[in-house]
């Protein structure tokens, strides 16, 4: 008989084979839809992987949005470890591209030496304060994170709306809702020559770093790690839990800012609608796939950025939404999380063998 | 009472109305221990459905048994994640509403702008010419009379059927429901189907009866706001019906508002609507707190049967 068996540990593969596995049943299952909707799968495949890895543009715009997701990633990672769902990523987002935009444009600070400086403190701290409002509901008064969060993401993209049809909108922009374009000063520089890749990669890089340093080698990591496991224990070991909720939205707020300081400052230029395709939601699978393992939220944010750029020359040469590829990253989700649960088992052909006695704790995650 | 605050009260019910249906849904799903939070992905893919099938139809009634069947498939994968792979059911329902979101904007581009039908308002004869309650209850399209039998049947199902009564042990202690001979698995994708048929006739609602047209996004986070209202009605389907009407509430003064040309933007009108649920989410938590009122035992634990 054939049968599925618990096994005692993953298979030593399974870190690897998992996503890659996942990604490739997705790109089938979305083949199936394409196909159904009358375009050919082969045809807009070769222009999604192609375009991001297939030329030296093309790797170097993937790491232009591997930034904001990189830094988002980040921002759902960390309170993810405390076991909070920080869904407000996008809106965190639109915040520090509205905190940057202020300190640009109508701040003296625009126009001065520290411009950069500026802009870059008050995106942080704009999508930080934004953060803390569903952290403090949720430490404070035990509201639900997951909904807050993602509530708020509505009000934030509205705000913007307002913002650039109403008070900031640019005299000169003959009608449009943008706003008047950023001082040179107050523009995160691009660090390639000849590409739009921008310091904020560095930041980003160096925010992996802090984050994998301060989660593995503090107290306060230790401190994050224990609530994330053990809330009950952690609490009876006198850990302030209210405490350790806003330090962590915070900076996953602040880290989500930057990602908008990013997309505002260096990429447009301008606060303006469609600042960001929807960071904060991959950001989900981004620190999902990495496994909330903060390094390896670089590798996923480069794979899934490319697949970002491959939706942009989806869309100038087949006429095709970036929907799709939301609709692909929906999918290696499922496939991402049936995978895991699969990979925990193996078929068993013809014997049968006695159920290991410890394998409670896989299941209840 | 005057024409206008009755005409406001009609808006307000027909504003609450996708958002009922969503959180009817919810409450089976999290009654049984299944949190889904792809009600989003599912109503977007469902009224988009509810609305090509109508196009194509020109019967809405067909196009809503589209919609309800497009929300019932989508939900079984949340069920075969989460209740037979025992996968996180956030992560899955968060795929959900991704794959949804993404699906019905890439499926739905040939329709964007498309003049659609659908249902039209149908007085309900004799008790449409009650004065005030009239106008506001019974001149409305036949969903929303499908949504008044929705509440009493819900509750009753839930409260007075054995069926209810499976749900609940099912969602409060499964070990317990397992052992007196209940098919806990069986319990929860039926409960996580129904909820994704009721989140699709709240999206069909949005695309046939509340508009006639598909617009990409077009629930703008009802699907969420359902899922707050559930914490609102502590999981009972008769406040389920405060809940949604609230909100219907504040999102048709707000376009009142709009209408008659208040000073304030726009933008910030149309942000009410989700401020108002955050708030109703804050009271509600400390309600559910103070009395003890409670999220089903087992929500969101999958079952794994030991021994």
């Amino acid at each position: 008989m054939i049968a599925l068996e618990r096994r005692e540990a993953p298979h030593p593969w399974a870190p690897l084979a998992i996503p890659l596995i996942s990604i490739a049943s997705a790109f089938a299952a979305g083949a199936v839809v394409l196909w159904l909707a009358g375009v050919n799968p082969m045809a807009a495949y070769a222009d999604l992987l192609g375009e991001p890895f297939g030329s030296g543009f093309g790797i170097a715009e993937t790491l232009v949005k591997a930034t904001p997701l990189i830094l988002t990633g980040l921002a759902v990672l960390l309170p993810a470890r405390m076991k909070l769902w920080n869904i407000g990523a996008e809106g965190q987002l639109q915040l520090g591209a509205i905190g940057a935009a202020w300190v640009a444009l109508f701040t003296p600070i625009g126009h001065s030496p520290v411009a950069m400086l500026g802009v870059i403190v008050a995106g942080m701290a704009a999508g930080a304060l934004w953060a803390l409002g569903a952290g403090a509901l949720r430490a404070w008064l035990n509201v639900n994170e997951t909904i807050t969060t993602l509530l708020m993401n509505y009000i934030a993209l509205l705000f913007v709306d307002y913002l650039i049809y109403g008070p900031w909108k640019d005299p000169a922009s003959r009608g449009f809702p943008l706003s008047a374009t950023f001082p040179l000063d107050a523009r995160l520089p691009i660090i390639i020559p000849g590409t739009r890749v921008h310091l904020g990669l560095v930041l980003a890089l160096v925010a992996v770093v802090i984050v994998t340093v301060a989660l593995s080698r503090t107290r306060w990591g230790l401190e994050v790690r224990v609530i994330g496991d053990n809330p009950r224990a952690a609490r009876y070991a006198g850990m302030n839990l209210a405490r350790h909720t806003l330090l962590v939205m915070g900076i996953a707020g602040g880290l989500a800012g930057l990602a908008g300081v990013g997309e505002a400052s260096a990429i447009a230029g301008r606060l303006q609608r469609g600042l960001s395709p929807g960071y904060g939601y991959t950001a989900i699978i981004v620190a999902w796939l990495a496994k909330l393992n903060p390094a390896a939220v670089v590798i996923v944010a480069v794979l899934l950025g490319g697949l970002y750029l491959g939706g942009d020359s989806l869309q100038i040469s087949l006429g095709l939404p970036i929907a799709v590829v939301n609709m692909l990253q929906g999918l290696i989700f499922f496939f991402v999380l049936g995978g895991e649960v699969l990979a925990g088992y193996q078929v068993v052909i013809g014997r049968r063998r006695v159920e290991p006695v410890s394998t409670g704790s896989r299941a209840a995650r | 009472m005057s024409p206008v605050t009755v005409a406001v009260l009609a808006a307000a019910v027909r504003a609450g109305t996708p958002v009922l249906f969503a959180t009817l849904g919810e409450i089976f799903a999290e009654r049984a221990g299944v949190l889904n939070l792809g009600i989003e992905g599912m109503m977007l893919a469902s009224a988009l459905a509810g609305f090509a099938v109508t196009a194509q139809t020109s019967n809405p009634w067909i196009g809503a048994a589209a919609a309800a069947a497009a929300g019932g498939c989508l939900s079984v994968i949340h069920a075969f994640l989460s209740v037979t792979l025992r996968a996180n059911q956030v992560a899955s329902g968060l795929a959900l509403t991704i794959f949804g979101t993404g699906m019905s904007a890439f499926l739905g581009r040939g329709y964007v702008g498309v003049p659609g039908s659908g249902f039209q308002a149908t007085p309900v004869p004799l008790i449409a010419q009650v004065p005030v309650l009239g106008p506001i209850l019974f001149q409305q399209d036949p969903l929303v009379y499908l949504s008044y039998a929705a509440v009493p049947v819900a509750w009753y199902v839930l409260y007075r059927t054995r069926w209810g009564l499976e749900i609940r042990a099912v969602g409060e202690h499964p070990e317990a429901a397992d052992a007196m001979g209940v098919d806990v698995a069986r319990v929860r994708y039926g409960c996580v189907i129904a909820g994704g048929v009721l989140a699709g006739l709240g999206g069909t609602f949005l695309s046939t009866a509340y508009t006639s047209m598909w617009i990409e996004n077009m629930t703008a986070g009802r699907g969420w706001i359902a899922l707050a209202l559930v914490i609102f009605a502590t999981w009972d389907p008769v406040r389920a019906v405060v809940g949604a009407y609230l909100f219907g509430g504040v999102n048709a003064l707000q376009l009142h508002l709009q209408a008659t040309g208040t000073s304030l933007p726009t933008y910030l009108l149309l942000m009410a609507p989700y401020v108002f649920t955050i708030v109703v989410l804050v009271i509600a938590t400390q309600e559910t707190a103070r009395k003890r009122l409670g999220t089903p035992a087992a929500l969101s634990v999958p079952y794994t049967r030991t021994g």
